[in-house]
Parts: C-alpha cells; sequence; structure tokens
C-alpha cells in the first residue's frame, strides 16, 4: 500500500523542482501577510490596552475648561442628563526647574482630591504614594517624566506657582490614561524631558491660583449612549457665564486623539500595502501554473486517459498553488508577529501606557491567511480550469509551433524591420502576450511603487522639518506668558543676557462661528513682516499677512465653510470675552493644525485694549544660553520656554528610532517584489524558449547574445515598468497622504528626484540578482538533449 | 592517408572516444572512432540507436566533447572544451540540421534564415537560401503557418545560409512522411551540389544511403564497415 497518493507525491515534486519560483512567490504573500499581519496586531494591541486602560481607569468621556467655576456648578453639571460622574479639578501650567537641567521645563499641574480618590481619570500608582493633603509639597510625578531626570521618591524640584516659587517633593510617581501622549502645548511630539504631569493637592493649587471655592477644569464620564453634542451644548451653557472655553468629547483629547490617530494610520497601512502583495502573488501564481499545465499535458492526457476526472485534475493543481501560499502565510506570520511586536514595542514607549498586551487574537492569522488563499486560488483558477478541460487526445499530441502573426506591411512589421532578428525576437515575444507582458511591466512598476511611496517619507519628513524649522520658526527659544503684557515685555527680554533678537505675538483663545458652524481654535497675532516667524503654505511659498481680517488656513476654512471675503463672528473666550465680527481677507494651505492668524496691532485694537503680548520668540546667542534659561527660569511671569534645537533634536532622534525603520522594511519588501516577478519572468522564459535559445546556441550564437535574447525581454518589461512605477509611486504616495490626513495634520509629498533614482536603482538590482541566478540555468542549459526532444 | 586526400580533408576524427557514467553504468558511446571527412563529400551513417553516430556529430559539430582522441578542422586541431572557439567555429564553419526543426516561432522563414546571415561572414541572401530548398514563395511565413517539410527545409535554409564548410545533419527527415522527406533529401543534395558544402547526414533509413558519396555503419560505439558508391542516386528517386 502507498501511503501518499502519488498525486501528491507529484505536487511535492513540482514544488521542489520549481522551488526558485515557488520560494519568490511565497515570499511575496509573505511579504503582503507580514504587513498585514503587523499592522493588524499592532493596531489591536493598541486598541485593546487603550480600550481596557480606559475603562479601568475611568478616562473621561468629555472635557471643559473655564476661567473660574464655582464648586456649586459642579453639581449642576452632575445633573445634566446622561452624566455620570465629575471630577471638578485646576489644571494650570507652570515653569519648573530640575537641579542639573539647564533649560527651563514646562508642566501641567493637575489638582488632586483631597479627601477622596479620584473617581475619573484615576492614577496608575507605579511607585510611592498619594499626597498627604495637609502636606503643602507633596507631588506625584509622571512616569516618563521622572525617568528622563532620573527622579526618585524623595526627591525635590521647584517650580513657579503662579509667579511664586515652590519647593516640591515627589511622594509618588505615576500614570494616567488622560496623559498617555503626553505632548506639551505646541511641540510636534512628547518630549519628557521638557514636559511632565505634576499632580498635587486640591488646595495648594486652589491657594496657588486663587481658585478657593472654584475650579477650572472638569471631566465627565457619562452612561453609555449619552447624546454627546447635547451633552457639550449643555455643558457649554452651563460654563459660559464663567469663562467657558468650549466643551470637548474624549475624541479631541489630545492624549487620546493622538493614540487614535495611530491606529487610523495602522488601519490605512493595512488597507493599502498588503492587497498590492497579493494581486501581484495572484499574478505570478498563475503565470507559473499556466506554464506548469502547459508542460504537463501530455501527462494530464494520460492520467485522464487514465480515467482521473476532471475535478481531480482540477484539485491537483490547485493543491499546488495551495502549499505554496501556505508556505507565504507561515513565513507571513511569523514575520508579522515579530514585526508587530516589535512595533508594539516603538508605540510602549511613545505611549505610556502601563501595560501593553501583546497578543494578536487568532482573527488576525485567519483573515490574513484568507486573503491570501483567495488571492492565490484567484491566481490558479484559469490553469486548473484549463488543466480540468484538456481532453485527453489533444493534450498529449505535441503542441504545434506558437502563432505568430503579423501584416507585412503593417506599422509593427515596419517597426521590426528596422531592428537585428535577436531584438525582433525579442519585441515579438513581447507582443504576442501583451496582457502578460502588461501584467509583468505592472508587477515591476507596484516593486517601484511601493519603494517610491516608502522612501518619499523620508523627502516629505526632511521637507517638513526643513520648512517648519528652519524656514517658518526662525527663532532660537520660544516663550510663554502667564498673562497678556504689555509689549514693552519684549524689551524686557530683550535685555537679559544672550538675547539678541525679540518678537511679540498674541495668542486669543476664540471659537470662531460662521453660520451654524463654529470651532475652538487660538488667535493668533503676528507682527507684520515678522522675522522669527515667516508664514508659508504647504508649498514652502512665503505668504503676505494681510493688515485687516484673518488670514486663514484652508483647513479651517473648509471646517468653517468660509471663503475670502465671508465675515465670521469672533467669540473671545479670555478676558472681557468680547465678540468680534471679523471678515476672512486670505486663505492658505498649511500642513499642521488649523491655525488662524491676525496682525497682531489689529487683533489688540479689535480686543479694544492696549498694545500686549503673550507670547514672545526670540533669537538667542548660544554661548549666553546657560545665564539665559537661569533668568529665565525664575521669572515668575513666564509660563513655558521652548527650545527649537531641542525640538529638532528630538524629532530626528524620534523619526530616525522609529520610521526609518519602518521605510527600511518596506522597501525591503518592494525589493522582494520586483525580485519575485521579474526572476519569475525569466524562469518562465527560460522554460519556454530553453528550446530557441539552445537552437540559437546551435547556430553559433554565443553565450552573452543568447543571454541578451532571454534578459532583453526581462529588460524591456523592466524598463516599462520603471517610469509607470515612478508615476504610480507618486499616485500612492498621494493616495497614502490622503489616507493619513487628519484635521490637524496633512504629509506633503515631496519627492526628491533622488528618491525615484533609488527606487531604480534598487528595482534594477533586483532584475540584475535574479538574471544571475537564471543565468546560471543558461550556461548549464543543455544543447543537446534540449534539441532532441520533442518539446 | 595521401597527399591530396589530406590537404581535401575538412575534418578529421582521430580516435575518440566518449563515455557517459562510470562504474557500473559506463557506457562507451564512443569507443574508438576514427573518421575524416573531405571537401564536397556527403556521407551517410546508419547505425541502430544507440549506436553512437549521433554522439559522433555532436562532437564532430562542437556541441560536445570527447572523452579522449582529437578532431582537427582544415588541419588545426579543435579545442572543445573552449566555449569561446566551439561558438567560433559553430558559427563560422557548422550547419545543423535536426530531426525537430527547432525553428524560432517568433520570427518568419525569412528572419530565421536572417538570424544566421546577420553573424555570418560571406552568407548567401536568405531569399536565395530559400529559394535554393524550394520556399521562395514562403519567406513571410511564420513557422505555425509551415508543414513539417516545409519547417524542416527552412531549417536547411538557415543551416547553409551562412555557407558552411560542414552541414550535419542528424535525422533530418526523421519526422516526415516519405515524400516530403524526399523533398527535404533533394534540397540537402542541391546544397551539397551547388555549394560544395560537405555533408554528414544521420538516418535510419536505408534507402537514404544510395545517395551517399560513402555511408559508414556503426555498431556499439564502433565503424563497423565503411562502403564507398560508385554512383549516387538521386534523392528523387529514392524510395522507400
Amino acid at each position: 500500500m502507498v501511503a501518499v497518493h502519488p498525486l501528491t507525491m507529484k505536487v511535492l515534486r513540482d514544488i521542489a523542482r520549481l522551488k526558485g519560483q515557488a520560494t519568490a512567490i511565497a515570499l511575496i504573500v509573505a511579504s503582503g501577510v507580514g504587513v498585514l499581519v503587523m499592522s493588524l496586531a499592532a493596531m489591536q494591541a493598541i486598541t485593546s490596552t487603550a480600550e481596557a486602560y480606559y475603562d479601568r481607569y475611568q478616562f473621561a468621556h468629555v472635557f471643559a475648561e473655564a476661567k473660574r467655576i464655582p464648586r456649586a456648578v459642579a453639581r449642576d453639571i452632575a445633573r445634566l442628563e446622561a452624566v455620570r460622574t465629575v471630577e471638578a479639578r485646576m489644571v494650570r501650567y507652570a515653569t519648573v526647574d530640575i537641579s542639573g537641567f539647564e533649560e527651563p521645563v514646562m508642566a501641567v499641574l493637575v489638582s488632586l482630591p483631597e479627601n477622596a480618590a479620584a473617581e475619573v481619570n484615576r492614577l496608575v500608582l507605579r511607585r510611592g504614594r498619594i499626597p498627604d493633603p495637609h502636606r503643602a509639597d507633596e507631588v506625584i510625578v509622571v512616569e516618563p517624566f521622572a525617568d528622563a531626570h532620573d527622579l526618585h521618591l524623595g526627591d525635590r524640584f521647584s517650580a513657579l506657582l503662579n509667579g511664586r516659587k515652590r519647593d516640591l517633593q515627589i511622594v509618588g510617581v505615576a500614570l494616567s490614561p488622560e496623559f498617555v501622549y503626553t505632548i506639551g502645548p505646541g511641540a510636534l511630539m512628547p518630549d519628557d524631558a521638557r514636559y511632565g504631569v505634576i499632580w498635587m493637592g486640591e488646595a495648594v493649587l486652589a491657594a496657588a491660583y486663587d481658585l478657593d471655592g472654584a475650579f477650572n477644569s472638569v471631566a465627565i464620564t457619562v452612561w453609555p449612549g449619552a447624546d454627546m453634542p447635547s451633552l457639550l451644548a449643555r455643558l457649554d451653557a452651563l460654563l459660559e457665564p464663567y469663562g467657558g472655553v468650549g466643551a470637548y468629547a474624549r475624541n479631541d483629547q489630545i492624549s487620546n486623539w493622538f493614540v487614535m490617530n495611530e491606529i487610523a494610520q495602522l488601519r490605512s497601512i493595512a488597507s493599502i500595502m498588503p492587497p498590492i502583495f497579493l494581486i501581484v502573488a495572484a499574478f505570478l501564481t498563475n503565470i507559473l501554473l499556466a506554464r506548469l499545465v502547459f508542460i504537463e499535458r501530455s501527462e494530464i492526457g494520460l492520467l485522464k486517459a487514465f480515467g482521473y476526472s476532471h475535478a481531480t485534475m482540477a484539485w491537483h493543481y490547485t493543491k499546488f498553488v495551495l502549499i505554496i501560499a501556505a508556505g507565504g502565510v507561515l513565513v507571513g506570520w511569523v514575520l508579522g508577529y515579530l514585526l508587530g511586536r516589535w512595533m508594539t514595542g516603538i508605540y510602549a514607549t511613545l505611549f505610556n501606557f502601563p501595560l501593553l498586551v501583546y497578543a494578536p487574537d487568532i482573527d488576525v492569522y485567519s483573515l490574513s491567511a484568507a486573503f491570501s488563499i483567495v488571492a492565490a486560488l484567484i491566481g490558479a483558477v484559469a490553469a486548473a480550469y484549463h488543466a480540468a478541460s484538456l481532453p485527453p487526445a489533444d493534450a498529449m499530441r505535441p503542441p504545434s509551433p506558437p502563432r505568430f502573426r503579423q501584416n507585412p506591411g503593417g506599422l509593427q512589421a515596419r517597426a521590426l524591420a528596422r531592428l537585428d532578428q535577436p531584438t525582433r525576437i525579442i519585441f515579438r515575444q513581447l507582443l504576442r502576450r501583451p496582457l502578460r507582458t502588461l501584467l509583468t511591466s505592472l508587477g515591476v512598476s507596484a516593486a517601484v511603487a511601493v519603494l517610491v511611496a516608502s522612501l518619499q517619507w523620508r523627502d516629505a519628513i526632511s521637507w517638513m522639518v526643513t520648512d517648519f524649522f528652519d524656514n517658518q520658526q526662525r527663532q532660537d527659544i520660544s516663550v510663554s506668558l502667564v498673562e497678556s503684557a504689555p509689549l514693552a515685555v519684549a524689551r524686557a527680554l530683550e535685555r537679559l543676557p544672550g538675547v539678541l533678537a525679540t518678537e511679540a505675538y498674541r495668542s486669543v483663545s476664540t471659537r470662531i462661528r460662521f453660520e451654524s458652524r463654529h470651532r475652538r481654535e487660538a488667535l493668533i497675532g503676528i507682527p507684520a513682516n515678522g522675522q522669527l516667524e515667516v508664514l508659508r503654505d504647504a508649498h514652502g511659498r512665503n505668504v503676505p499677512l494681510p493688515e485687516h481680517g484673518l488670514l486663514m488656513s484652508g483647513a479651517m476654512a473648509k471646517i468653517l465653510g468660509v471663503q475670502v471675503g465671508d465675515v465670521v463672528r469672533v467669540e473671545v473666550l479670555e478676558g472681557r470675552q468680547p465678540t468680534l465680527t471679523v471678515p476672512v481677507a486670505a486663505t492658505f494651505e498649511t500642513l499642521i493644525g488649523t491655525p488662524v492668524y491676525m496682525h497682531i496691532d489689529a487683533l489688540n485694537e479689535a480686543l479694544e485694549e492696549p498694545r500686549t503680548t503673550n507670547h514672545l520668540r526670540a533669537r538667542i546667542d548660544e554661548r549666553h544660553a546657560s545665564a539665559l534659561f537661569a533668568r529665565l527660569k525664575s521669572l515668575p511671569t513666564i509660563s513655558g520656554v521652548m527650545l527649537k534645537r531641542a525640538a529638532v533634536d528630538l524629532f530626528n532622534k524620534t523619526i530616525g528610532e522609529t520610521m526609518y525603520v519602518v521605510i527600511a522594511f518596506y522597501s525591503g519588501f518592494a525589493v522582494l517584489l520586483a525580485y519575485g516577478v521579474i526572476y519569475n519572468n525569466m524562469r518562465i522564459s527560460l522554460s519556454e524558449r530553453g528550446r530557441e535559445l539552445a537552437t540559437l546556441r546551435v547556430l553559433g550564437f554565443s553565450s552573452g547574445e543568447v543571454a541578451y535574447m532571454l534578459f532583453g525581454e526581462a529588460a524591456v518589461l523592466t524598463l516599462i515598468g520603471l517610469p509607470v512605477g515612478c508615476l504610480g509611486g507618486w499616485l500612492l504616495a498621494e493616495f497614502m497622504a490622503t489616507g493619513f490626513e487628519t484635521e490637524l495634520f496633512r504629509l506633503p509629498v515631496r519627492i526628491a528626484p533622488s528618491t525615484y533614482g533609488l527606487a531604480i536603482v534598487l528595482v534594477l538590482f533586483s532584475a540584475l540578482t535574479s538574471a544571475a541566478l537564471v543565468a546560471r540555468r543558461l550556461v548549464r542549459l543543455n544543447l543537446i538533449s534540449v534539441l532532441k526532444t520533442r518539446e | 592517408m595521401g597527399a591530396q586526400e589530406a590537404a581535401s580533408a575538412v575534418l578529421v576524427a582521430r580516435n575518440l572516444v566518449k563515455v557517459y557514467g562510470s562504474g557500473e553504468l559506463e557506457i562507451r558511446a564512443l569507443d574508438g572512432v576514427d573518421l575524416t571527412l573531405y571537401e564536397s563529400e556527403l556521407i551517410v551513417l546508419v547505425g541502430a540507436s544507440g549506436s553512437g553516430k549521433s554522439t559522433l556529430l555532436n562532437i564532430l559539430g562542437g556541441l560536445d566533447a570527447p572523452t579522449s582522441g582529437e578532431v582537427l578542422f582544415r588541419g588545426q586541431p579543435l579545442d572543445l572544451r573552449n566555449d569561446r572557439t566551439i561558438t567560433e567555429y559553430r558559427r563560422r564553419h557548422v550547419g545543423f540540421v535536426f530531426q525537430f526543426y527547432n525553428l524560432i516561432a517568433s520570427l518568419t522563414a525569412e528572419e530565421n534564415v536572417a538570424l544566421v546571415t546577420e553573424i555570418a561572414d560571406a552568407p548567401i541572401a536568405p531569399r536565395e537560401a530559400l529559394a535554393m530548398v524550394g520556399l521562395g514563395d514562403r519567406l513571410q511565413a511564420f513557422p505555425a503557418e509551415l508543414s513539417g517539410g516545409e519547417q524542416q527545409r527552412v531549417a536547411i535554409a538557415r543551416a547553409i545560409a551562412k555557407q558552411p564548410q560542414l552541414l550535419l545533419c542528424d535525422e533530418p527527415t526523421g519526422a516526415l512522411d516519405s515524400k516530403t522527406g524526399v523533398l527535404v533529401l533533394s534540397a540537402l543534395e542541391r546544397v551539397n551540389r551547388e555549394l560544395g558544402t560537405t555533408t554528414a547526414l544521420i538516418t535510419h533509413n536505408r534507402a537514404t544511403a544510395g545517395m551517399a558519396d560513402r555511408v559508414c555503419r556503426f555498431s556499439d560505439g564502433r565503424i563497423i564497415e565503411t562502403t564507398v558508391n560508385t554512383h549516387r542516386t538521386p534523392a528523387e528517386q529514392l524510395e522507400w
């Protein structure tokens, strides 16, 4: 008795014989599966971690801030429909002085309820304890901040609370669902050394900021099924008299927004990249199997003559594909699991989760397997059907020479007449199977496109960094003031050591309304012809500041549905809270945020306030930086200082750690894709034309000349694929940029010529590698046995 | 070998031995063959399958190298193991015709011939070569549009268009019916007569031997008998 059915043995031996091609296809399937598993697994890890964390530590659903809300109002809020728990608290910004750290540090101070544990946004106490309500100097600090400064329980540092320097002692280190992504105001990414969260007793903060019997921030959890828009509207109405600056839901909470945005980006990657790989794998499977069925048609005829059914024959060739796809899926699973774990590790450092569960569930694996198997089966269907439907007698007859035809006076004939015979052979081969030629070229294009679309992130980032940090933000430091102050402050700052030049800005919290639409945004007053912040649009062009009216980002104009010339209502949410009517003088495209600018003089005039500022930019002499920082740390009027150099370094470091590795992986996958397509094309060609090439050798053509005819075909296909791929890469980059686009952030597509060049070089490298591998077979081509056997 | 014979010898094979495999599986395909091909002669090699005639032809044509022995082309030893030399030898001096026509499917009849004339030193025009095998009116046909006999004649035209010194034919009529076979043999005969190409022809068909100047009979890797025909039967008169 035979343990394994002979047909099964045949499948296994066929795969062993075609291992090069089978491996190439399996690797492409593996790449697709790998990317899919990686992004889905990482997405799942973040999603489930965030959900569990938010749920367990009661992350608020709704937030609102106001200037000063009397305690009693908290009960009114609690009575609003759908509200479950209300946490009335104080949130303020302060500068912190950590001994040994030269630069000023910014922190957000959040109050802890005096006599009870917080019901909303509960802390995850990592070390130490909750501050003693009777000890004014005890605080908890957020863990990454403590780690960045190597702060331990019992360590002390000082902070400027409302202008008064306070000595604080760390009694606990914690994490909070509210600060998963600890990004400071105005920063591009979290900087754990320069921005932290400090929790301290309610009484201390109330005393420091004159908030006795009051609060300035509220965090709310709601019952399931709450009507959010209506709740937000009621909350706004309730807080309006107390300087409410607009309630917002969890979706717009900055930390959560970044977490959700990352999940959306992973989803975007999962839906764009894997299909490209799986489609190409399906196409290659189709070609390989069609060739196999052609070569084996006499065996198929024989087996049918023996009485094997159509279904058995179709299943036989389908198995061949399934085994290759299954191999690819297995490798893809392992690859995806490892990459996903690596990526999740990066998120673990980016996001401050108390724990990160990486356990991709079975769905991730089964989904990726299902997609790949379906793609492979689609590729197999035509060839398997052909195998099933071959009549046995036909199948056993030798094939007649493949048909070539041309109209002797036709365009094709005249064009080819100019070529030598070997070149003519190449072109007739390509023209005989236009669909295969097209699809193979598209396969090469897909590889180039994925390469261009991956490599262009470097261009986008370096363009953004250059444009943002060099062309737009020309200051060395920017200083935020606690309160608006006369413009004379700018000159005071200029007198500090090392300051070379300053410019004064004014930022005002507003709600901008047009017809039924409205939006909270800081209206920024900037000086005309400012030298330290130069307004530039998404294309890197300078944008002139109109003397009157608003200069609005295109994104904001779109949200509000306004056009240049429309008059909007600007409800100022601070000071006297006036409502202004201002025309939109101009709009411009921005990459980051939804900013709205106005001439600082026009803004101050509209506010009917003397010339004031609350934000200063300065250029400094690095040699005096230490002295300057020491002075800034002690100035009570300053709520925060940002250093451009630190921001640039951090940006480059973070990008270098993550983005470049991701780019390298995608580029690797794309090179595999190119290799798979080109190698398979060459092998199929060699198989189809081995006889022809042997004939040419016998006729006296050298190995080189014969290689020209074989590789010439792949070369033409590659050369067609390169420009098409470059175009495709650009379109893919645009598509991905649109996919990643959010209200806050748009990616520029700025593909450098060198990126196209690098993509082309990498694909040519794959082509040459494939050629080198196939050339060995060409050299070994046995002239005698090929020529003396019937095909 | 007389001085005059030596002068007109195109190809001389000396003590050729070809061994495939080793040990118990060893097969001596050629077991010490000496053969000289003279200018303009048509020689027919006959013998059972596996008697060594194809192996000899492959070695003479530079498709294979002998285990021992040597081949002299126009008095010069051929380095049959040097791919460069041997490619050059095939390119300039040897024409092949096989049982299976091995035409390039993507080239027309004329182009299949031109394939060779483009790399030859002193070729005859592809049209002329095709006219010589009786296909002057099928120049633009692709292989798929030609019958078996026509395809084989294109193969002959392709082999002789470069005016080779040697034309080696391995069962050129093996896949053809007798009527078509005669047409093909006539074409070979005409080439041999008009261009004076030294021609060696392998056949299973005893009748074909009648058109040769000399007939060598093979058995077990040796030439066991050589017959000189005093009178060559014209190909058209062959029957089988």
